[in-house]
């Protein structure tokens, strides 16, 4: 027989490496290590951390964070509530997902106001707008202040606070125009800021571009300690963040110990009783598991 | 207890990896020294499970090949993986265990093909959307297996040739591949496996596991052979996540210690192969002037990075008051920093945050990093060639200072050394700078930006750097999944992977034939804190140079605003 060319033999070897390869590693190592995963003590872990309810269906994973809202999204308010979550429609584990959006994420694109902002599909709200819009949903269900810094004060709810500014000169000379980007006109009474420099700033037309505006975000007096907590207003990186921290949990207390007949210090005392420190005293941040804290509530303080 | 501050706990984070990281220098170090370089012919197990092996694979363990020789195997071996690859995606709906998971898109299935042969694991798909069991373990696992033991082989060949002289036979990659995967890779991962799950990540064979939650809602819970997995693709600087979210996910890295044992893997070859480097040559000092180098860099950027996050300058971050945007609770931001500045110091790619939503300096950092080469500490392999053509750039340039011919470790930098060396260094930032400046010409390309302004153009410059560098994060909001980023990326992580592999064996090559120069009292000391302070100078004003422009136009400008 003659003799198979050099380059052949040479991707002829390097195939059946790949296959010798594939078997050691594609299959026995990952099965040796599910086998392992059997022992006791392990085994639930490998499953998944599974949550049982008395009678014995899954209610979740321990390691993985839930919605607690009714089929509207609102929320449900004899529950702690989690994050909010970028994974599909909220901690979804098929479509896990982060936000993505940037720290200069401030210019929302308005919706056409014949559809509203469900019906128009190029419709998008800017980081900054979701944050402040979060921020005075909970101050309003938890009874305290929603402001944060670059948030509008207004009543009815809270967008990012974000001026386009025209120039005589492009970047630089005197101010021009002052448009409210966010506040799209026929949705807000008056612009969060009447004056800017010394010019009247206005609502924002549907449709208009303002591209060559300066985008100005304006800090306005909220102050840097917001009530609401960092984590209550921003999205997770997995979409599924089992945790909420326990300053959001303490904020919580109050309602929950009305919804459920019982006074604030008892709540207080369950979030203590399931919050987790940092490991070993600097690894990671304290953190209170939200699905177990809601399952310990229905377990000492059942709905009737 | 007294509450400990978050920098604290973050700044005894750091202090404790560092620990971690100079702990295991001499042990790992050795260990791996001792598997490359052991006798084929003394009699023990290992030699005996390998023998078999060889013989499946049809090689002969005793044959030495030149450095032409071993970078045709390495060839063949990736060709053989990117279409073994290519096939199973596209066929993977007549595979078990696929959870019904249909054939992969053809320019998906290339360019995931190429991201795994090329220890980048750049994921233009969703993992549990489109990876079923079969595929993850036993088409993507094993790339994270085999494409680590390439990078540590083409890394020990590079040694040998300064170790060697007067030959031209460099090792046999299949004795390389076959030692590295077997002795180092697999026991080290099936360790740290195993602790994972200890942990919470999760190893079984369940498509979806139901759950009826407490308001009456469906959760649809995900499984998998995750831990196995996730330990090699952090250990091997891979960095390809089972999930879309990556180390994010709860069911890959489920707590705050297990958050430190991957970045402590991720870092733990790179920082420890210098070590096998000096005993291969014969002069520890000079494993450890390389390891300080890589060391220096990676805590000044580190240190930066987690920084710019806990300052949480920007818009956003003001109005939050923290860098929460894009964190897990559990992890919190310093260490969702260090992370991100790890796993862009090294190839590995894996991220337990989402870059995207960094501040503007933080994210601008992170590319940096990678701009860097990857060298400090770098992949698997990767980082140590890539850090030891550096050095011959260094003494070239020293020579030049004092007009003598350059010398490293007894061999002579000459024309033929430096050019392959200069060569070598500009391969990334060619395909980087030319694949950004190609793909922004083309008016459609914008649409995948998912930030306007200069965060948008960060974004895509950040997938030509991770692809170029084989590194593999993303400014995720990026839709990299369109049939010209499909194959504009897997053409830049394919020749930037590759390239420089074969200019780093040529180098080799040229380097072992000669006869070492005796030193003399006019040698330069390449053990010294001098030359690891040139090595660190030379490094960052090579890169500074090459992409302060395309910087400034990105997230610089963001920043400045």
């Amino acid at each position: 027989m003659q003799r198979l060319p050099r380059w052949i033999t040479q991707h002829l070897a390097a195939f059946r490496a790949l296959l010798a390869l594939t078997v050691i590693t594609g299959i026995l190592y990952p099965l040796a290590i599910l086998a392992v995963a059997q022992l006791p003590g392990l085994s639930d872990k490998a499953d998944g951390s599974l949550v049982y309810d008395e009678d014995g269906y899954v209610i979740g994973s321990s390691l993985l964070g839930q919605s607690f809202t009714d089929d509207e999204g609102d929320a449900v308010l004899s529950y702690f509530q989690s994050r909010p979550s970028a994974a599909g429609d909220g901690y979804d584990p098929l479509t896990t997902s982060a936000s993505n959006l940037g720290p200069e994420d401030v210019v929302d694109a308005q919706p056409d106001p014949a559809l509203g902002w469900d019906g128009d599909e190029n419709a998008a709200q800017s980081l900054l707008t979701q944050v402040c819009e979060r921020s005075f949903t909970i101050g309003a269900r938890e009874g305290v202040d929603g402001s944060r810094p670059y948030c509008t004060p207004s009543g009815e709810s809270a967008v990012g606070a974000v001026l386009g500014v025209y120039y005589s000169q492009g970047t630089g000379g005197d101010v021009t125009r002052v448009v409210s980007l966010n506040e799209q006109c026929g949705t807000v009474e008056s612009p969060f800021l009447a004056v800017y420099e010394g010019t009247e700033v206005e609502c924002a037309e549907y449709g208009e571009d303002h591209s060559a505006a300066i985008v100005t975000p304006i800090a306005g007096d909220a102050g840097g300690d917001p009530a609401v907590p960092a984590d209550a207003v921003t999205a997770s990186a997995s979409g599924l963040d089992p945790h909420i921290s326990p300053e959001y949990a303490e904020l919580q207390a109050g309602r929950i110990a009305a919804e459920r007949g019982t006074d604030s210090g008892t709540v207080l005392d369950l979030i203590d009783d399931h919050t987790d420190g940092r490991f070993l005293g600097f690894m990671g941040e304290p953190a209170v598991n939200v699905l177990e804290l809601n399952l310990a509530l229905d377990e000492e303080f059942p709905l009737t | 207890m007294a509450e400990t501050s978050t920098s604290a706990a973050g700044v005894i984070f750091i202090v404790a990896m560092i620990a971690a990281l100079a702990a295991t220098y001499r042990p790992l170090g050795d260990y791996i020294y001792r598997t490359v370089t052991r006798e084929h012919d003394r009699p023990c197990f290992q030699n005996t499970i390998e023998r078999g092996i060889y013989r499946l694979v049809g090689v002969k363990r005793d044959t030495e090949q030149r450095w032409g020789g071993y970078a045709r195997s390495v060839l063949a071996f990736s060709a053989v993986s990117v279409v073994f690859l290519y096939g199973f995606l596209r066929l993977q709906s007549l595979l078990p265990y696929s959870n019904g998971l249909e054939g992969v898109p053809a320019p998906l299935a290339w360019n995931t093909a190429v991201s795994f042969t090329t220890n980048t694991n750049w994921q233009a798909y969703s993992g549990e959307a489109t990876m079923g069991i079969a595929v993850q373990a036993a088409c993507l696992a094993v790339q994270n297996f085999v494409s680590a033991a390439v990078g540590i082989a083409v890394a020990i060949v590079l040694v040998r040739g300064f170790a060697r002289k007067l030959t031209d036979k460099l090792g046999n990659f299949w004795v390389d591949l076959t030692r590295i995967v077997l002795w180092v890779l697999i026991p080290i991962s099936a360790a740290c496996a195993i602790v994972l799950i200890a942990g919470g990540a999760v190893q079984n064979l369940s498509d979806f596991t139901t759950a009826t939650t407490a308001t009456g809602d469906t959760q649809i819970i995900t499984g998998g052979l995750v831990a196995s997995q996730e330990a090699i693709k952090d250990l091997g600087t891979n960095g390809g996540g089972y999930y879309n979210v990556n180390a994010a996910h709860p069911f890959e890295n489920p707590t705050s210690w297990t958050n430190f044992i991957i970045i402590y893997l991720f870092l733990a070859i790179p920082f420890s192969l210098p070590r096998t480097f000096g005993r291969m040559v014969g002069d520890k000092r000079q494993g450890l002037a390389i390891a300080a180098a890589m060391g220096v860099i990676a805590i000044v950027s580190a240190g930066l990075v987690v920084g710019f996050e806990s300052f949480a300058d920007g818009t956003v971050p003001q109005a939050v008051t923290a860098a929460m945007e894009g964190r897990d609770v559990r992890f919190g931001v310093p260490d969702s920093a260090l992370f991100a500045a790890g796993t862009t110091l090294t190839s590995t790619g894996s991220v337990d945050s989402f870059h995207d939503s960094y501040t503007a300096f933080g994210g601008g950092m992170l590319i940096l990093n990678m701009m860097l080469g990857e060298v400090a500490p770098g992949g698997v392999g990767a980082g140590l060639y890539g850090m030891l053509v550096l050095a011959v750039i260094t003494v070239f340039i020293a020579g030049l200072m004092v007009g003598r011919t350059p010398e490293y470790l007894g061999k002579k930098i000459g024309a033929r050394e430096i050019k392959l060396a200069g060569m070598y260094f500009l391969v990334t930032p060619a395909l980087l700078l030319i694949g950004l400046a190609a793909s922004i010409a083309v008016p459609s390309n914008l649409e995948s930006m998912a930030n306007s302004g200069q965060h948008g153009l960060s974004e895509m410059m950040y997938a030509f750097t991770s692809a170029s560098n084989n590194n593999g994060s993303a400014f995720a909001g990026f839709g990299a999944d369109t049939p010209w980023f499909n194959t504009a990326l897997g053409l830049c992580m394919l020749f930037g992977r590759f390239l420089p592999i074969i200019l780093a064996l040529a180098l080799a090559g040229s380097l072992a034939r000669q006869r070492p120069t005796p030193a003399s009292g006019g040698t330069f000391p390449t053990h010294q804190p001098l030359f690891v302070g040139m090595v660190v100078g030379v490094t960052v004003i090579l890169v500074a140079l090459t992409f302060l422009p395309v910087l400034a136009l990105g997230p610089l400008a963001e920043g400045l605003q």
